[in-house]
C-alpha cells in the first residue's frame, strides 16, 4: 500500500518536472502522454524498494516516563535490536519500542558499550521480528547513497519512522570522545538529515542494507537541528562489540597500551609502550612502526586510534610491525581504556544527578530496590541531555504526551533482567553461562560422575623420541608427569608461581580448572562470567568465551561458535604476565559431533612449548590405585590409541 | 530567479532527474560499485580540494577552512578570511603539508589566493561554467567542522542548486562586501570551515567556491550559498598566469624618505602601530588632504595599495616607500561591508 502510493507520488513528482521544461521549450499538448525514460523508473523503483525492506527493522525508543527517547534498529528475529548508549541510559533498565507495524514492544536492556556509545536491547514478545541484514561498512565509499530512518524530534508518534536520503561525506571518520565517553573511533559521515531522536537508529545503504547506528550530528550556532553533517558508528564496529554485548556486561574498549605518533617521514610510530602490557612483551618497542593491526593497514597515528576504537578490550588481534628493519606478526592482547571501576565512575559521572522524587520508589523486585548500582529507574526525565550539549545527535527532548504513570516494570521486562555491579542485565549474562557449560558437559563428559571424582590424562609428547606424560587432577592433589620428571603441586599459590615461571607442569592448572568447572558447575566454581565473543588467536570466526575466577588464577575458555567444541584455555596468574594457554586438537576437523581432544599443546605469549597427544582421557574413581604411567590401565578413560595408528 | 533556457532542450530538471537515476543504478549493480560514477566523482573532487589552518581558534573563529587546486603547479583558490591573518598552512588530499604563501587577494570577492611549493596536482581547470541553472545537482566538497582530521578527506555533500540569484537582492541584511551573483543552495554547505571549498557539477567541472557563513540579519536564517566560478574565473587565471599579484615586490628599491609617498602625504593618520602587524585602520583624515578628497573616512581599513596587499602598517609604509610622493596612489578599503577602489591624488 505505502509502496504503491511512494511509488505514485514520485511518477508525479518526476511528470511535473517534465512538464515544466518541455511545456517551456517546445510546444506540447498537456494530452501527450509522457514517455518516463525507463532508468529513471527503475531507479526510483529500486529506491522504493530499498526503503520498503528496511523500514519495518526500524525502532522508534521512548524512555516510559516521558524521558526522551530516539530510535533503534533490529537485528535478529528474536527482537536484539542495537541503540545508542546516550538513548538507552537515561531508560535505564526499560524502554518502550514502536515498530512500523504500529505495535508497541517492551524492551529491557542487555549490554552496553558507555565508549563507543552502543546498547543492545532486547524486544519482547514475538521470535520473527522484522530485522536488518547487516551491510560492509568497510566497503562503503563516499559518494554512496544512503538513508537514516527513525524517529527524529520524536515524531514517530504514530509510530511511522521518518525517512531521510543522502550520501556518505565520510567514511573512517575520528570524532573525538565527548566529555570522557562516547568516541566515535571510525564512523561513517553522511548528508542525510540527522536530527535529535535519530539517535541510535539505523543508517542503510541504498539496498536496505545495515551499515551503521546514527549516533551524532555537529551541531553548533544553528541549533540542534541537522545541519547536514551526522554520524552513524560502523556496522563494523557494532559486530565487534555484538558477542560482548550479549553477555549482558558493560564493555570496555581496547588500547594497546602504547601511544604512537605519526612519523614526518610517513608511518606510524610508537612512541611510548607500557612495560605492563602485551605490546611490550611480543617486541613492540620505541620507534617500531606499525604497519596492520587485526588485519588493516594502518599508516598513520590517526589510522591506528580508528581501527582499535572499533575493537573490545580484551581481544588478542594481529598486530604487523616494522623493528629494526624487520617485519614481524604478533599476536597482541589488547588492554581496556579504562579500569573497571573507573568506566563505571565515569558512567555514573556522566548521568545527570536524580531529580528529587516526591513519590516513595516504587514496590520493585527484590534484588535491586536499594541496590546502589542499579541504573535511574524509567521515571527520571531528561536523560543525557545536558551532557551532550553541543555534540550528541541525542535523544529528542522530553514530550508530555509521552509520559506514562506506572513506574513498576511489566513481567516480561522484570523476568528478564537482573541488575548486578558491573553489568547492564547479568539476566543475559546466566542465560549464556549456563549454554556454554552445557556445552562444555556435552564435549567432554560421557558418563555418569560422582562429585568427588579424580581425572587423569596420558599420553606421549609428539617429539622424537616420545616421551609419556600424565596429568593427574583430583581433589588436593595435583600430579604432572613428563618422562620421569614429576612435579606435585600443594596448592593454588604453587600454580601461579608456576604460570608466572612459564613452566609447562603447570598445565594442570588448566586441567584442573576444567575438570572442577564440569564438576562444580558454575555456581559453585567460583567467580563466574561469560565473557562474549573475541577471535581465537587473531582469526575469525569469534569465539565464545567463559571466564571463571579461581582464587589468585583466572580461567578462560573459549569455544568455537559452530562447533561448539573447546578450542583453548588460558590460565592468567600475574595479569601483566603471559597466561599459560592450552590449544587442544581434534580429530575430525569437520566433525559436528562433539568428541573429547586426541592432543593439545602448551603455550606461553606466542611460543608452543610442549605438543602432546592423548592416549586416554578418563575419570578415576577416588579409590583407584594408578601408580605408573607405562601402566596404561585406567578404567573409564576412552582408549584413543587406535586413532592415532589410523592417522600416522 | 526561475530561468528555462531554450537553448538546452534537455537541460532542467528532467535531466537531472535522469543523470540522478544514471548515478542512483550504477551504485546498486554489485560489479560496478567500484566505478560507480558519484563515488569517483566524489573522489576526483576530493583530490583537489586543500584544508587550510591559519589564524583564529579563539571566541568561536576557527582556526581552519577549505580550498582548492586551481593549477597544477600549487595555486589554491580560497576564500578570504580571517584565517589567512598569519601565513597558513596547508594540507593537501594526499596528506602533505606544506606553508602557503598569499599571492592574490581580490576583497570585492572575497577571494584569496594561495600558493604553495609543490607540482603534478591534480586541479579543477576553468571551463565553461556559465550555464548553471537552478535545479542543477552538485557536489559540496569542504573540511566543513574540520571533521577531517589528519589525513582524512574532504567531506562530500550532495544537494542542487536552488537558485541564481544576487545578494544584494535584501540590501543590508546580508553583511558581505560580496554583492554579485551567487548560486544559492538546496544543500547545508556553509558551515563553519567550509568557506573556500568547491562546488563541483555532475560532470566534475568546477561551478563555484562555497563563501563564508553568513546570516540574514533581520530574519537570522543563514545562507548557504557558491559564488559562480565564472566571477572569480578572470582573476584566478591573472594570478596563475602571474599578470596579477598583491604580492609586495621586496626586490623593488626604496627611494629616498623625503621623495616617497607616506601616510603624511596621503592626508591621514593611523591607529597607533603597536601590534607586531597592526592592521591598517586609519584613525583620522587630514581636512583637504589627498585622502579626504578622494573620501577617505576614519575607520577605514586599508587592504591594498597600488594593488598590493597591505595586511599590516609595516608592509604599508615598506609599500609607500616605493611610490614616488607626486604619483597617484590606488587604495582599496573596506568600509563596514562595502569595498571601495579609492584614488588619491597629492
Amino acid at each position: 500500500m505505502r509502496r504503491q502510493s511512494l511509488t505514485l507520488w514520485l511518477t508525479l513528482m518526476v511528470l511535473s518536472c517534465m512538464l515544466t521544461t518541455t511545456a517551456a521549450a517546445q510546444d506540447v499538448s498537456p494530452a501527450t502522454k509522457i514517455e518516463l525514460d525507463p532508468l529513471l523508473v527503475q531507479a526510483e523503483l529500486q529506491r522504493v524498494e530499498g526503503i520498503a525492506r528496511a523500514m519495518p527493522s526500524a525502532v522508534s525508543v521512548f524512555v516510559p516516563g516521558g524521558g526522551g527517547g530516539g530510535s533503534g534498529v533490529l537485528i535478529s528475529p528474536d527482537g536484539y535490536a542495537l541503540t545508542n548508549f546516550h538513548v538507552s541510559s537515561p531508560a535505564g533498565t526499560f524502554m518502550r519500542c514502536g515498530l512500523s507495524d504500529g505495535q508497541i514492544y517492551d524492551a529491557v536492556i542487555v549490554g552496553i558499550d558507555p565508549v563507543g556509545d552502543l546498547a543492545l536491547i532486547r524486544l519482547l514478545g514475538r521470535d520473527d521480528f522484522p530485522f536488518a541484514q547487516m551491510g560492509n561498512s568497510l566497503s562503503a565509499q563516499v559518494g554512496d547513497w544512503c538513508m537514516v530512518i527513525g524517529n527524529p524530534f520524536l515524531l514517530a508518534s504514530n509510530l511511522q519512522p521518518t525517512v531521510t536520503w543522502g550520501i556518505l561525506s565520510g567514511v573512517g571518520r575520528y570524532q573525538y570522545p565527548s566529555g570522557t565517553l562516547l568516541e566515535y573511533g571510525d564512523c561513517l559521515q553522511t548528508d542525510a538529515s540527522i536530527n535529535p531522536g535519530n539517535s541510535g537508529g539505523p543508517l542503510y545503504d541504498a539496498s536496505g542494507k545495515l551499515l551503521g547506528i546514527v549516533g551524532r550530528a555537529s551541531f553548533e550556532k544553528r541549533g540542534r537541528v541537522n545541519v547536514g553533517v551526522g554520524y552513524a558508528i560502523s556496522v563494523q564496529q557494532a559486530k565487534n562489540f555484538l558477542g560482548a554485548l550479549r553477555s549482558g556486561r558493560i564493555v570496555d574498549h581496547a588500547t594497546l597500551g602504547a601511544t604512537v605518533a605519526t612519523d614526518p617521514d610517513g608511518g606510524a610510530r610508537i612512541s611510548n609502550v607500557l612495560e605492563s602490557s602485551d605490546a611490550y612483551r611480543r617486541g613492540l618497542r620505541y620507534g617500531a612502526e606499525i604497519l596492520e593491526i587485526d588485519g588493516r593497514t594502518v599508516r598513520t597515528a590517526n589510522e591506528v586510534q580508528k581501527v582499535l576504537a572499533t575493537l573490545p578490550s580484551g581481544w588478542r588481534v594481529n598486530v604487523r610491525y616494522r623493528s629494526d628493519g624487520e617485519t614481524r606478526e604478533r599476536l597482541v592482547r589488547l588492554m581496556g581504556v579504562h579500569g573497571e571501576d573507573e568506566l563505571l565512575e565515569k558512567m555514573a559521572a556522566a548521568l545527570p544527578p536524580p531529580p528529587p522524587r516526591p513519590d516513595p520508589p516504587p514496590a520493585g523486585r527484590p534484588d535491586s530496590p536499594d541496590d546502589p548500582d542499579s541504573k535511574e529507574g524509567p521515571d527520571i526525565p531528561g536523560g543525557l541531555e545536558k551532557m551532550r550539549e553541543a555534540e550528541e545527535g541525542g535523544q529528542a527532548p522530553v514530550l508530555p504526551q509521552l509520559k506514562v504513570r506506572d513506574k513498576k516494570l511489566p513481567e516480561a521486562v522484570a523476568a528478564q533482567l537482573i541488575e548486578r555491579k558491573g553489568f547492564a542485565n547479568y539476566f543475559y549474562n546466566e542465560q549464556k553461562q549456563r549454554a556454554l557449560f552445557e556445552s562444555l558437559k556435552d564435549q567432554m563428559i560421557t558418563e555418569n560422575q560422582s562429585s568427588d571424582r579424580s581425572w587423569v590424562i596420558s599420553g606421549v609428547t609428539n617429539s622424537e623420541p616420545a616421551i609419556p606424560f600424565r596429568c593427574e587432577m583430583g581433589e588436593g592433589k595435583l600430579v604432572w608427569t613428563l618422562g620421569n620428571e614429576k612435579t606435585e603441586f600443594a596448592d593454588r599459590s604453587e600454580l601461579y608461581d608456576a604460570i608466572n615461571r612459564q613452566s609447562t607442569a603447570s598445565v594442570v592448572a588448566a586441567m584442573d580448572g576444567l575438570r572442577r568447572l564440569l564438576d562444580q558447575g558454575t555456581k559453585k566454581f567460583g567467580e563466574i562470567y561469560y565473557w562474549g565473543t573475541m577471535p581465537l588467536g587473531g582469526q575469525r570466526p569469534l569465539r565464545d568465551c567463559l571466564v571463571g575466577n579461581d582464587g589468585e588464577l583466572e580461567l578462560r575458555w573459549m569455544t568455537h561458535p559452530d562447533t561448539r567444541r573447546l578450542e583453548v584455555m588460558e590460565v592468567f596468574a600475574d595479569l601483566d604476565l603471559d597466561p599459560l594457554e592450552v590449544w587442544f586438537q581434534y580429530q575430525a576437523v569437520d566433525s559436528r559431533e562433539l568428541s573429547k581432544p586426541v592432543g593439545f599443546e602448551v603455550r606461553f605469549g606466542t611460543e608452543s612449548r610442549l605438543s602432546l597427544r592423548v592416549q586416554s582421557w578418563g575419570v578415576e574413581e577416588p579409590d583407584a590405585v594408578n601408580p605408573s604411567v607405562s601402566d596404561a590401565t585406567i578404567r573409564s578413560g576412552i582408549d584413543l590409541a587406535g586413532v592415532f595408528d589410523e592417522t600416522n | 530567479m526561475k530561468r528555462i533556457d531554450p537553448q538546452r532542450p534537455l537541460g532542467g530538471p528532467a535531466m537531472i532527474a535522469i543523470t540522478l537515476a544514471t548515478l542512483f543504478i550504477s551504485l546498486l549493480g554489485e560489479q560496478t560499485r567500484a566505478d560507480s560514477p558519484l563515488v569517483r566523482l566524489s573522489r576526483d573532487s576530493q583530490k583537489r580540494v586543500v584544508k587550510i589552518y591559519g589564524a583564529g581558534g579563539l571566541s568561536g573563529l576557527e582556526a581552519y577552512q577549505s580550498g582548492f587546486l586551481v593549477s597544477p603547479d600549487g595555486h589554491i583558490a580560497t576564500a578570504w578570511s580571517y584565517v589567512l591573518d598569519v601565513e597558513p598552512i596547508v594540507l593537501l588530499d594526499d596528506g602533505r603539508r606544506f606553508e602557503a604563501e598569499i599571492i592574490g587577494f581580490e576583497p570585492a570577492l572575497e577571494l584569496a589566493v594561495l600558493k604553495i611549493d609543490a607540482g603534478d596536482l591534480p586541479y579543477f581547470p576553468f571551463g565553461k561554467s556559465d550555464d548553471v541553472q537552478w535545479g542543477d545537482p552538485v557536489l559540496a566538497v569542504s573540511n566543513l567542522f574540520n571533521i577531517a582530521t589528519g589525513e582524512e578527506p574532504a567531506s562530500v555533500m550532495q544537494g542542487t542548486i536552488a537558485s541564481v540569484s544576487r545578494l544584494n537582492a535584501r540590501s543590508g541584511t546580508l553583511k558581505t562586501p560580496y554583492n554579485g551573483t551567487v548560486y544559492i543552495l538546496d544543500l547545508v554547505a556553509n558551515n563553519p570551515g567550509a568557506a573556500g571549498g568547491a562546488l563541483v557539477d555532475l560532470s566534475g567541472q568546477l561551478v563555484g567556491m562555497l563563501g563564508k557563513e553568513l546570516r540574514d540579519a533581520e530574519t537570522g536564517v543563514w545562507l548557504n550559498y557558491a559564488i559562480p566560478a565564472e566571477a572569480t574565473k578572470g582573476i584566478i587565471g591573472d594570478i596563475i598566469a602571474g599578470r596579477l599579484t598583491t604580492k609586495v615586490d621586496t626586490e623593488q628599491p626604496s627611494l629616498p624618505r623625503e621623495r616617497a609617498h607616506s601616510a603624511l602625504t596621503l592626508g591621514m593618520d593611523l591607529v597607533p602601530d603597536v601590534l607586531e602587524a597592526t592592521p591598517v585602520f586609519v584613525d583620522s583624515v587630514h581636512r583637504d588632504g589627498a585622502g579626504w578628497r578622494a573620501g577617505l573616512r576614519p575607520d577605514d581599513l586599508i587592504l591594498l595599495v597600488n594593488g598590493k596587499r597591505v595586511e599590516s602598517q609595516r608592509v604599508m609604509r615598506q609599500v609607500l616607500r616605493t611610490i614616488d610622493r607626486r604619483d597617484d596612489v590606488q587604495i582599496t578599503v573596506q568600509r563596514e561591508n562595502q569595498i571601495l577602489p579609492l584614488t588619491l591624488r597629492p
